[in-house]
């Protein structure tokens, strides 16, 4: 696992809001951190807890309206991107930061072949001409898994199954070389074999390929298989991170604690009864002036109510938001 | 955990069979079918549940809504509480229809956004019932009080709740004419982990308190191992293994089942790195134009000859377990060919 070395993206007191009739919804909320060179970051959270937004963020993916960028800073390669102009993201966006969404159906142009669209930032970004483009195209397919490259290339994108539409978006994404994979929730639509599939050609591709990947999930089984570091995200803000063993073998934050403990598993010892964290996500109509976890966190108390916790060092290459300290069962020094 | 030797089933399925038509052509010809559940047959015992598992298009949701006769069935026969619906017709169906609910995947598709509350849970009882509108009131209340929702919001539209209180509200109308046997169809799977447990819980509670009977339908196996007493394995609309739970989870004997465990990432990073993954090469076939022989022949990592030429018939490897592959066809049905077929196991695992 990498370690050290200047981050390829660094994430500052990211803040992203959304404007509605009922007023903002303050869905990313300072949210801090940085992606070293040929790690796997993986990002945990509930639906609503901001992960897929503070991503879309950055590269400035959010329409705005509603969505508005209202602080921070994200570097890459010493450019800020939130100050750039639209036309150089468009420059960076598939050429040097890859994307993997959710559902390869709504992400591939149906009404274009698979080759085209693989071919499409080949001769954008990387000027290629048609033959190049072409002959690139297929190594890139032949890369994914997807046998009968050649031929496959002409074939539109209802002619494959889920998993490979995924592979087929997985190519484009790896087309032009990028530094930064952001995937998010890439294997969520596709069966627990075919997610196997995905998740072995992921490695592969990071062993043969060596780019950092930002790899957001809500599947915790998901994330202890691929990822070098965790982050895990509630109510627009990061809660806890760590290096992946550390995070399952030593949860600090009682979210994360919850959150392993409610989640079954096909092996080892069987719970009468599945743990459960009570009530519900929080609504974030305002800014935050106190732990979002408060209303559901089992170890809450007054100050909890009064200051929204930062996140501090707890171990190494570990810090967490909360006030409480698991190791005395009482209040954190901070 | 659930006895089958003492219990009285509930359900018995035989041989069902669903067969979709498919139309083409500009005659809209029928030019062949989706054989969607193909020969499927199991008991369910009072009080237990078994879980149905299996991936997207095995034929598991079909099976599901067949075996309450929302669909009219191909062929065989359905047995729910001593009366045969597989072949009743539209009035004594509607008659048993209170013995036997759902709740749907999906509560906000399933949910009427028109309707409040109060009205998505009394509907059934306007149908069925002949209640006052005062019982009907407490009736709702009481349910409500059952599955944990407020009282005060019986007045509210279903966009007004989170997707774990929709989920409560599909329940409390499943609930409403106090029905022995309910088919749970993927419950949890657009719900957030946290709010799974929840409702899983729910479910087990009510289970516990009304002596009730699941088919409770999923794809996510680890949450099955949780709440089925029984499990029933589904591949391209065949049962391959059925099985107790733990014997099912320690011991699976399907090639398909144990690819299938195999491929479930474990929550914990020791032993995720650790697992060796069967990785199944390929996707699943059509349902529509299945391979010849057995199913999962063009996938199966122990493929033999027989397999592309002969569907295995089902063997009872060990009590209650069952698996439909060749590899255990020198088993007897007695127990003691549990050893047999285990040892034919590892020498096909050896010859590998």
């Amino acid at each position: 696992m990498p370690d050290g070395g200047v981050p390829v993206l660094d994430v500052k007191d990211l803040k992203t809001v959304f404007r509605t009739r009922s007023g903002e919804i303050h869905a990313v909320n300072s949210v801090s951190f940085d992606l070293r060179p040929g790690e796997l970051l993986g990002v945990v959270g509930e639906s609503g807890s901001g992960k897929s937004v503070t991503m879309m963020s950055l590269i400035g993916l959010l329409p705005s309206p509603p969505a508005e960028v209202r602080g921070g800073t994200v570097m890459f390669d010493g450019e800020d991107l939130l100050k750039v102009r639209e036309e150089r993201l468009r420059a960076l966006r598939g050429a040097r930061i890859g994307f993997v969404f959710q559902d390869p159906m709504t992400s591939l142009n149906p009404v274009f072949t698979v080759g085209y669209q693989i071919m499409e930032p080949l001769r954008k970004h990387m000027g290629l001409d048609k033959q190049a483009a072409r002959n690139r195209a297929r190594e890139l397919l032949e890369l994914v898994g997807i046998p009968d490259a050649a031929r496959r290339l002409g074939d539109y994108p209802h002619q494959f199954s889920g998993g490979m539409r995924q592979r087929v978006m997985i190519a484009i994404a790896l087309a032009c070389d990028p530094e930064v994979l952001i995937a998010d929730e890439p294997t969520t639509a596709l069966d627990v074999t075919i997610q196997a599939q995905i998740l072995e050609l992921m490695k592969e591709l990071r062993e043969k390929l060596g780019m950092a990947v930002i790899w957001i999930t809500h599947d915790l089984g998901v994330i202890a298989g691929i990822a070098d570091r965790v982050m895990v995200m509630y109510g627009g803000q990061v809660v806890e991170q760590a290096p992946v063993r550390e995070l399952f073998g030593n949860p600090q934050h009682p979210y994360t604690r919850a959150l392993l403990k409610t989640v079954p598993s096909v092996s080892g010892a069987r719970a009468e009864k599945l743990a459960v964290i009570e009530g519900q996500p929080p609504i974030l109509s305002s800014a935050p002036a106190a732990c979002p976890f408060r209303a559901r966190c089992p170890q809450a108390f007054d100050r909890c109510e009064r200051e929204n916790p930062a996140r501090v060092p707890v171990g190494p290459g570990h810090d967490a938001a909360c006030f409480w300290d698991p190791a005395t069962g009482g209040p954190r020094d901070v | 955990m659930f006895d089958t030797r003492t219990g009285r089933k509930l359900v018995e399925v035989r041989n069902l069979k669903m067969h979709f038509p498919i139309y083409a052509g500009l005659l809209r010809r029928r030019v062949g079918e989706v054989k969607a559940v193909d020969d499927v047959s199991f008991d369910i015992y009072e009080g237990e549940t078994l879980g149905l598992v299996g991936e997207s298009g095995c034929g598991k949701s079909t099976c599901g809504r067949a075996v309450l006769r929302l669909y009219d069935i191909t062929s065989g026969s359905i047995w729910i509480n001593g009366d045969e619906i597989g072949e009743a017709d539209f009035h004594s169906l509607r008659r048993l229809r209170p013995t036997m609910q759902m709740v749907f995947q999906d509560p906000q598709a399933s949910l009427n956004p028109r309707m409040t509350v109060a009205r998505i849970i009394s509907e059934p009882l306007d149908e069925h019932t002949r209640l006052s509108r005062a019982e009907k009131n407490e009736r709702v209340f009481d349910l409500m009080d059952a599955v944990g929702l407020n009282r005060d919001f019986a007045n509210r539209y279903p966009h007004e709740f989170s997707g774990g209180q929709r989920q409560r509200i599909g329940i409390a109308r499943a609930l409403a004419l106090n029905p022995k046997f309910i088919v749970c169809d993927e419950p949890i799977a657009a719900l957030d982990v946290s709010i799974q447990a929840q409702v899983v819980n729910l479910l087990e509670e009510l289970q516990a308190k009304l002596g009730l009977t699941y088919l409770f339908i999923s794809h996510d196996l680890s949450m099955v191992r949780h709440i089925a007493d029984r499990v029933a394995v589904m591949y391209l609309g065949k049962v391959v293994e059925l099985a107790p739970r733990d014997a099912l989870y320690a011991t699976p004997k399907h090639p398909y089942t144990e690819a299938l465990l195999s491929a479930v990432p474990e929550p914990d990073p020791t032993i995720e790195t650790r697992k060796k993954h069967i990785l199944l090469k390929g996707d699943v076939p059509s349902p529509a134009n299945p391979p010849e022989g057995c199913n999962f022949c063009t996938r199966c990592p122990k493929v033999m000859d027989i397999c592309r030429k002969v569907e295995p018939p089902t063997f009872e490897v060990a009590p209650g377990h069952q698996v439909a592959c060749h590899l255990y066809s020198e088993t007897t049905h007695e127990t003691a060919g549990e050893t047999a077929a285990a040892e034919a196991h590892k020498s096909i695992q050896q010859g590998e």
